[in-house]
């Protein structure tokens, strides 16, 4: 059995780590709380503006604009959202396997694909696979999400896609659910997708000012921005809400260890001081004799 | 249909406004225009600007920094790039701006400092006057 001294080295050190966990808990739920609230915020505006985008394209022609008209071509590019940190249970593990799938069904389907890496986790992912990003953002988790980011990136998305140099786009991250969950989506950012929601027979027909392409050609690259945002922010609240958990479990694990080391300590404590008393009566029987 | 127009302001950031209004007067990219309950469906896009709407003879001031606006018959939703109640106007802020901005276009044509995006500036400038005018509005009232 260990010495006294070593179970009490254990316990003091177990409980350095459970009082970093605990800080980092609060920490990630106070996070959670702004991404969240910003999340919320935010979601009045993409949803709106889905809708307008419904009922403008539901009338028009596909082929009007480069970035609702299909392409045949082969070149696809992926991207990957994750957080910058680690200590958040699977949340970055979830997104890179489905990455890693997506990317490797795209090829066996006979597509070139590209990547662009949204967060440190990713950027690393893909330095060990040996490919090469063609952006790469970081710094964006942790609460430092902001429109203007988002912006950025949806500007380098759209003009390589305006360039013919990719034919489709994806974007692959993790979609808040709730405090206990998350799940992994993949979405297809570029074309856009054929309106999937039901159009009312009577929608009314716009008329536009000053004109459809000119509004077209404004309105859906701002979509891109608002959608890219709206991951961002997702992906954002779920990390935190993956890290508070995983620091709550964490927690709870090191107060399990702290309780049965205890429990060992006492018993060691115990066997010694009994072997002690076992000596002290035998001297005082052997004196007597 | 009512009589009342359903205004809702957007930003990316949060819904600025949702109210029951009788009137709205929304800056258009081509002019100024005014909506009425019953007014036809269309879109337009948005200049940097000013938009006024009538409830119960009071009248609101809200700044609209481009975006679209969507007209229904009983509803008009404003889908602004950024957004600003009257009273949430910081004017020390959109002074110092105006102050920036002008300095910028003043000395950019003067070719004193060339990297000065021209533009930019301008439409700073013009997003600080017009926030300067509507607190102007806030306060006269």
């Amino acid at each position: 059995m260990a010495s006294l001294q070593d179970i009490k080295r254990r316990i003091s050190s177990v409980k350095n780590t459970l009082q970093i966990t605990k800080a980092m808990k609060m920490v990630a739920a106070a996070k959670f709380r702004r991404a969240q609230l910003k999340m919320a915020e935010a979601r009045p505006y993409s949803v709106k503006m889905a809708d307008v985008i419904t009922a403008i394209t539901a009338g028009i022609d596909r082929e009007s604009h480069p970035l609702l008209a299909k392409r045949d071509g082969k070149s696809v590019e992926v991207i990957l959202i994750t957080g910058d940190r680690g200590l958040c249970s699977s949340f970055n593990t979830n997104a890179l396997k489905a990455a890693d799938k997506l990317i490797k069904q795209l090829k066996s389907d006979g597509h070139d694909v590209s990547v662009c890496a949204v967060g440190r986790k990713s950027k690393a992912y893909f330095k060990r696979e040996g490919i090469e990003p063609l952006g790469a953002w970081e710094g964006l988790s942790g609460g430092k999400v902001d429109y203007a980011s988002a912006t950025a990136i949806a500007r380098e998305v759209i003009k390589t896609y305006e360039d013919g140099a990719m034919d489709e786009v994806y974007l692959v991250y993790n979609e808040f659910r709730s405090v206990l969950a998350q799940e992994v989506i993949t979405k297809k950012l570029l074309p856009f997708e054929e309106n999937t929601g039901d159009i009312a027979e009577d929608a009314p027909v716009f008329l536009f000012e000053p004109s459809i392409d000119s509004i077209l050609g404004r309105i859906l690259p701002k979509y891109i921005e608002v959608q890219l945002y709206q991951a961002l922010l997702e992906s954002q609240a779920a990390e935190e809400a993956a890290r508070m958990n995983a620091m709550e479990n964490a927690t709870q694990a090191a107060n399990d260890m702290i309780e049965t080391l205890t429990l060992d300590y006492n018993k060691v404590r115990q066997a010694s001081i009994t072997a002690e008393l076992m000596d002290i009566i035998g001297g005082a029987e052997a004196v007597k004799q | 249909m009512g009589d009342k127009l359903k205004l809702e302001i957007v930003s990316p950031d949060k819904l600025v406004l949702s109210e029951e209004v009788d009137e709205v007067t929304v800056p258009g990219l081509q002019g100024q225009f005014g909506v009425l309950p019953g007014h036809t469906s269309f879109l337009a896009t948005l200049d940097v600007g000013e938009l006024a709407y009538k409830k119960d003879k009071t009248t609101g001031y809200v700044f609209v920094n481009a975006g679209y606006a969507e007209v229904a018959a009983d509803k008009i939703t404003i889908l602004a790039d950024s957004s600003e109640l009257a009273s949430d106007i910081d004017v020390a802020r959109a002074e110092e701006s105006r102050q920036r901005a002008e300095d910028r276009v003043v000395r950019a044509p003067a070719g004193i400092e060339p990297t000065i995006d021209v533009a930019r500036a301008e439409t700073a400038l013009k997003k600080s006057l017009v926030r300067l005018q509507i607190a102007k509005e806030r306060t006269q009232q």
